[in-house]
């Protein structure tokens, strides 16, 4: 599990270890059943307060991402798939926010905005085709 | 558990009104501040701010003028042998004996510490690799650093007090100083008082932190609070101002026509109804790092109500 930890963002670092972990088992990288590193492990790994580790990981259980169990140790949970979506949907939802922002102070009216995202979109499945079409050649 | 949950009874440090004067410099000015146990408590402040003479008298080098230090509930002035034996201690001279090979550096100081663990002293000899037979004084800076962290660090002390000890480090030895002290807090029970200008490794590892000003407190706190109260607000208002805005807890202005940027500290919520209140817009909002609050507290003057 690679989490990379910024002190300049402002964010609160156990906080950018509940998002990052979020982020990975959203994005199917940390997989259901799959252990995370114990609390100490984490943090003489990335160099944070144990105690901050602790946190993140009582936060992420708390939202039901991971699950304590008996034998100690802590798992990514077996249900943590429904809620997977939540999370992906959470995630493009800030990046659209940020982007209806941005969009907004250049003056581009959100039909606008929506007929450029229709186009990069159809950029891009072409240009996927045409790499999937290179490869097979 | 957090710390502000704590027994505050169980707490490593307590100092009261602690004031100190050299010549006629303040060093420190009614210093209060309690350290529990099983925290790391970073120290910040500007140079001459007051870190070192403060941790001067946690370790009994310096008595307190007036007002009372206690560490593991002694005077550490009265009973230094029982207090420095619990305390491991790093300061940014280093100060070890020069003519000294590492090896019997190592050898005399595990005479003084019924608790030194040779296991643990000879491990982090290797990982640091440090010859055995090189004199102290031949070391370069880093190396210096990491035979005094051996040192500090073999006996397994209840409190580490680490004066500056990244202080003109290379990266790789601030590793190996920031490893240390998360080894340390991660053994349960231990305590890190450590000072430090280099505000990204203080927020990387701090519980909680205290900012020291001319020989006062500007705030302590737990670091997650500190960072929750300090925002940085963009305003736009409807019509071009010549002079910055007024709006209480605003630490700093930048900014000129319609849009202010403002670094505040306060509850976001009434932050912006005073904002709305004068008649702007707030369009964007961003938390901070330490290092722009420290720039932002430290740089203001004090008001004239702070005095003492």
């Amino acid at each position: 599990m690679q989490l990379h930890i910024s002190s300049h963002d402002g964010v609160p670092i156990y906080l950018q270890i509940v998002n990052q972990v979020k982020y990975l088992v959203a994005s199917g990288r940390l997989e259901p059943g799959h252990e995370l590193p114990p609390i100490r492990t984490l943090a003489e790994q990335l160099l944070v307060n144990p105690n901050t580790v602790a946190r993140a990981y009582r936060e992420l259980e708390l939202a039901g991402i991971v699950t304590k169990r008996r034998t100690a140790g802590t798992y990514v949970s077996e249900t943590a798939s429904p809620l997977a979506r939540r999370e992906r949907l959470k995630i493009v939802t800030e990046r659209i926010d940020a982007l209806l922002a941005e969009a907004r102070q250049m003056s581009i009216d959100s039909d606008e905005l929506m007929e450029l995202i229709q186009e990069r979109d159809e950029l891009m499945t072409e240009n996927r085709a045409r790499r999937s079409n290179h490869d097979r050649e | 558990m957090i710390a502000s949950e704590r027994d505050t009874a169980d707490n490593v440090i307590e100092i009261c009104g602690v004031t100190r004067q050299f010549g006629t410099k303040r060093a420190l000015n009614h210093i209060s501040l309690a350290v529990p146990r099983g925290i790391v408590f970073g120290l910040v402040g500007a140079n001459g701010a007051g870190k070192t003479t403060l941790i001067k008298h946690v370790l009994g080098l310096l008595k307190a003028q007036s007002g009372s230090v206690r560490v593991f509930g002694l005077d550490p002035v009265k009973e230094p042998v029982k207090v420095l034996s619990r305390i491991g201690y790093l300061s940014e001279e280093g100060d070890l004996p020069g003519w000294m090979r590492v090896d019997e550096l190592m050898r005399y100081m595990r005479a003084f510490y019924p608790t030194w663990d040779e296991a643990y002293a000879q491990d982090l000899r290797r990982q640091f690799n440090l010859d055995p037979a090189a004199k102290v004084k031949t070391l370069s800076k880093g190396q210096k650093a990491r035979a005094g962290l051996i040192v500090a660090l073999a006996y397994r002390p209840e409190l580490l007090l680490l004066d500056e000890p990244s202080s003109g480090l290379d990266p790789i030895v601030r590793r190996d100083i920031l490893g240390a002290i998360v080894r340390t807090i991660a053994d349960e029970g231990r305590t890190v008082l450590f000072s430090s200008h280099l505000l990204d490794e203080v927020e990387r590892i701090s519980d909680r932190v205290a900012m020291l000003k001319e020989g006062r407190i500007l705030f302590t706190g737990e670091l997650d609070e500190i960072k929750q109260t300090h925002h940085r607000l963009t305003l736009r208002f409807d019509d071009e101002r010549q002079q910055a805005p007024r709006i209480d807890g605003v630490l700093s202005w930048e900014g000129r026509g319609c849009e202010w940027t403002a670094v505040a500290s306060g509850r976001l919520d009434a932050l912006t109804i005073a904002a709305s209140a004068l008649g702007a817009e707030v369009i964007e909002q961003k938390a901070l790092s330490l290092d722009e609050i420290f720039i932002a507290q430290v740089g203001r003057p004090l008001a004239p109500a702070e005095e003492v």
